[in-house]
């Protein structure tokens, strides 16, 4: 640091070099702290786990048509037939599964006097293979049973006397104390509902659950129905296959159902894992963009400063052939130049850190963005003092190669 | 002279390849960022039925909870129940009238060769068709008539007549949708509109309808929406008690000539929900609303979020690059200040210097700005590779190549104004002392 003087005095000799680089590390420095903040909040989304099993399961639909087409007992035959089938570890009724994006929710309450509802939840149909069939974590109560299973018809409101919900949303209804045989009503103008059992975790249907209480756990209020509720003529199962299985039955299954009744079509065959891709779709797309965004823009400045490095070097290559014959070493010059980008940086960085937080500031504003975390920062700055730095060091080892000589040559 | 300083230009540019290709480089991604988005960003904002938006509104009542709003901004609903859309489409008060909802039935090809299969459909209106000015290619839309006696009538999109009749005229044949006839009253032609604005409950970019039917015949066939359905208050058991609940999943759209009609029509709503408050209903207050297709667009986001900030980014990034370019040419014309004090010295007056250098400037603008379209053409093929949704936008439009085309060349001006201003400030005595 022993050349800061000379090196002030340049810079303020030549302003313009420095404003710009300047400015380009700064906004470089706000768009990458916030780019990555978002980037990140999108890799916790999409990395979020479900709590079902979507390596070996899939779903699949029926849709019947005609007037002499009995839902309910294609119903039945079509889970006695999943079941015999071999390779298949489980099959059940599903109306709907986790980040499929469509589904039922209903609104909790504690009293049927209650005006508002304490929680809502989404509403999984389902019969006693469900929990088996999509791989979840019993850890209180019991399973359905299967005399427990109803069969109901869209337009009806009548809600069975036992389910079994998710250990979040236990805990939102009844905190501190264990949920099962607590009751609760989906119908006020009903009887009560019982808790029979407590999944460890099963996500809503919806990937993105808007929350206006901003309950972050709403995500997780589940609740499993032992209904069949069939919508129309239409009904879907979920299978879940031996592992490694999966894409050998999904054939086999489609096949089979397709074959054993002609009088309905058999349609959205997909594994869980393709609804977990088609749920973060966009968030993956956000998270490449602005990957690509990131690299981009720090390329663009890291040349930016070479191009403008190397021009100084050429501009003051007599200089340092003087500096040089006067007895400057190598490494001297080296350090002068980085520590003249170290300096620029220094300066960019100071006002990028306002930017940055004003970025923030108007993501926060429009967007519902929450609060950039402060270690983006430092850790942005460091990035950026060592890309410069990086940067700079082909020009300025070209600079400590200028012979002393060229002092003493017209130029 | 022009002609001699794009040479002078060329050839200074040719002398320092790799700082011309990096100048260029970095105007044209800077640009093909920003295009890309901005375009993608206007083709989901822009107008889908700019000759009569203004005219097309949107029904809202708010007819929900009294304990609570329908969000929190207080708006009201964003669909209607059975009974208030039912009323509304009876009273008949607007120009045109269109309730709708989104269905889905299994069709059954007459042809044993064509297998069953599942399409999503829309149970509406006989207005529905000249109201949003939808293409027939065969037939027309059924008559109001139709809607009056559960018509068994459907009209056909093109890509299904395809499927069902090989694309021929297929009006007064008959189509079995879960096992009933209906009777073609119509095929439409190619009407895809860039964004699904009478369905925005379902999603902008959902799938077109395949077919359409009337609105009472798929009442009457007692048919469940398959979109978005939304209750705050218990409901009874059986289809009728569904009809006569709270629960909201109709659509509803008016065409009114007139901002006097508008507001005829949006003192009759009111006046329908003093009504219904006096039946003990719609106990909020009152907030109904008739919004135009692109305020209805701009209320229900259908310019995303993402989009939105992709687009600022876009724009940043576009901003460094340029101050990139400024630094770079800012070097290259003071590298020249030997050459520049000569011609200075010569007689060049600093006009000529400043036109020449400006020049230069400008031809790396063009470049960059060409290059950018081309990137943009790129960026767009990945925004369609990332989001398939969003097929019908991102494409090339010709309004945005014109704007990314002037873009560059003022975003390379601008860059070219500074440095080349300080090319012409070099005093030639200096210049040539040290030569």
């Amino acid at each position: 640091m022993k050349d800061l003087r000379p090196i002030l005095s340049t810079l303020m000799r030549s302003k313009a070099g420095m404003v710009l680089i300047g400015t380009q590390i700064a906004l470089t420095l706000a768009i990458v702290c916030n780019a990555l903040f978002i980037m990140s909040q999108r890799l916790d989304l999409m990395g979020r786990a479900s709590g079902i099993n979507e390596t070996d399961t899939f779903v699949i639909s029926s849709q019947g048509f005609g007037a002499g087409f009995n839902i309910q007992t294609t119903i039945q035959a079509d889970l006695a037939l999943l079941r015999s089938l071999p390779g298949v570890a489980a099959a059940a009724p599903q109306n709907t599964v986790p980040l499929s994006g469509g589904g039922w929710s209903e609104g909790i309450s504690l009293s049927p006097e209650q005006k508002t509802s304490t929680a809502g939840a989404a509403i999984y149909f389902t019969d006693e293979h469900g929990i088996d069939a999509f791989g979840l974590d019993l850890v209180a109560g019991r399973n359905f049973k299967s005399e427990e299973i109803g069969f109901r018809d869209q337009r009806e409101n009548e809600w069975p006397p036992g389910i079994i919900i998710t250990r979040l949303l236990g805990e939102k209804l009844f905190p501190g104390e264990s949920p099962i045989g607590k009751q609760f009503y989906l119908n006020v103008e009903a009887a009560p509902i019982t808790v029979v059992g407590v999944i460890e975790k099963m996500q809503m249907p919806w990937p993105r659950p808007g929350s206006r209480s901003g309950d972050p756990n709403t995500v997780e209020y589940s609740i499993l129905v032992p209904q069949i509720v069939p919508f129309g003529n239409s009904y879907a199962y979920l299978v879940r296959a031996e592992p490694g299985r999966r894409d050998e039955l999904m054939g086999v299954v489609e096949a089979k159902l397709g074959e054993s009744n002609r009088s309905r079509l058999v349609e959205d065959l997909k594994s869980l894992q393709d609804i977990r891709a088609e749920a973060y779709r966009r968030d993956r797309a956000m998270t490449l963009i602005l990957g690509g965004v990131i690299v981009a823009l720090l390329g663009v400045t890291a040349l930016g400063i070479v191009g403008m490095a190397s021009f100084w070097v050429g501009q003051r290559t007599r200089q340092i052939g003087t500096r040089r014959a006067l007895g400057a070493t190598r490494r001297d010059i080296l350090a002068y130049f980085l520590t003249e980008n170290f300096l620029i940086t220094t300066i960019g960085i100071l006002v990028g850190v306002v930017l940055t937080y004003a970025f923030n500031l108007w993501l926060m504003a429009n967007y519902r963005s929450p609060h950039l975390p402060w270690f983006y920062v430092p850790v942005g700055v460091v990035c950026l003092w060592l890309l410069g730095q990086i940067a700079v060091l082909g020009p300025a080892t070209r600079a400590s190669r200028v012979p002393p000589a060229v002092a003493t040559r017209a130029a | 002279m022009f002609l001699y300083y794009f040479q002078l230009g060329l050839r200074s540019l040719r002398r320092n390849p790799v700082l011309t290709m990096l100048m260029v480089a970095g105007i044209g991604l800077g640009i093909a960022a920003s295009m890309t988005t901005l375009t993608v960003m206007h083709l989901m904002g822009s107008d889908p039925i700019p000759w009569k938006s203004e005219r097309l509104h949107y029904v809202q009542l708010d007819g929900w909870s009294p304990d609570r709003a329908y969000t929190d901004e207080g708006d009201p609903p964003d669909q209607l129940t059975y009974r208030d859309a039912l009323a509304l489409m009876e009273a008949g008060r607007a120009d045109r009238q269109a309730a709708m909802y989104k269905i889905v039935l299994p069709v059954q090809p007459e042809n044993a060769e064509v297998k069953p299969f599942n399409a999503v459909g829309r149970a509406t209106h006989a207005d529905f068709f000249a109201m949003f000015d939808v293409p027939f290619a065969y037939g027309g839309a059924w008559s109001r008539d139709e809607d009056a006696r559960f018509g068994r009538t459907v009209v056909l999109s093109r890509e299904i007549n395809e499927r069902l009749f090989g694309g021929e005229d297929s009006t007064g044949r008959s189509v079995r949708l879960d096992g009933v006839d209906y009777t073609v009253s119509g095929v439409l032609d190619v009407w895809e509109p860039r964004i699904k604005f009478y369905d925005l409950t379902n999603g902008a970019f959902n799938a077109h309808e395949r077919f359409f039917i009337p609105f009472s015949t798929a009442i009457e066939r007692e048919m469940g929406t398959a979109g978005n359905n939304n209750c705050w208050k218990e409901r009874g058991s059986g289809w009728r008690a569904y009809l006569d609940s709270e629960c909201i999943w109709i659509q509803m759209w008016v065409e009114l000539g007139s901002p006097e009609r508008r507001a005829e029509y949006q003192s009759f709503i009111d006046a329908y929900a003093g009504e219904q408050k006096r039946l003990g209903r719609f106990m909020r207050p009152l907030n109904n609303r008739l919004p135009n297709v692109t305020d209805w667009m701009e209320k229900q986001q259908v310019v995303t979020s993402d989009v939105e900030v992709q687009t600022g980014l876009a724009f940043a990034f576009l901003l460094v690059c340029l101050i990139n370019t400024i630094g770079l040419l800012l070097a290259k014309f003071m590298r020249k200040a030997g050459e520049i004090g000569l011609r200075r010295a010569l007689g060049a007056s600093r006009r000529q210097v400043f036109a020449q250098h400006l020049v230069e400037a400008g031809v790396v603008g063009i470049s960059g700005g060409l290059v950018g379209l081309a990137l943009t053409g790129v960026g767009l093929m990945i925004v369609r590779a990332l989001y398939t949704e969003f097929a019908s936008v991102a494409r090339f439009d010709w309004l945005m190549v014109f704007v990314s085309i002037a873009l560059a060349i003022v975003a390379s001006l601008l860059a070219g104004l500074f440095p080349t201003w300080r090319a012409c400030r070099i005093v030639p005595a200096v210049q040539l002392k040290t030569q």
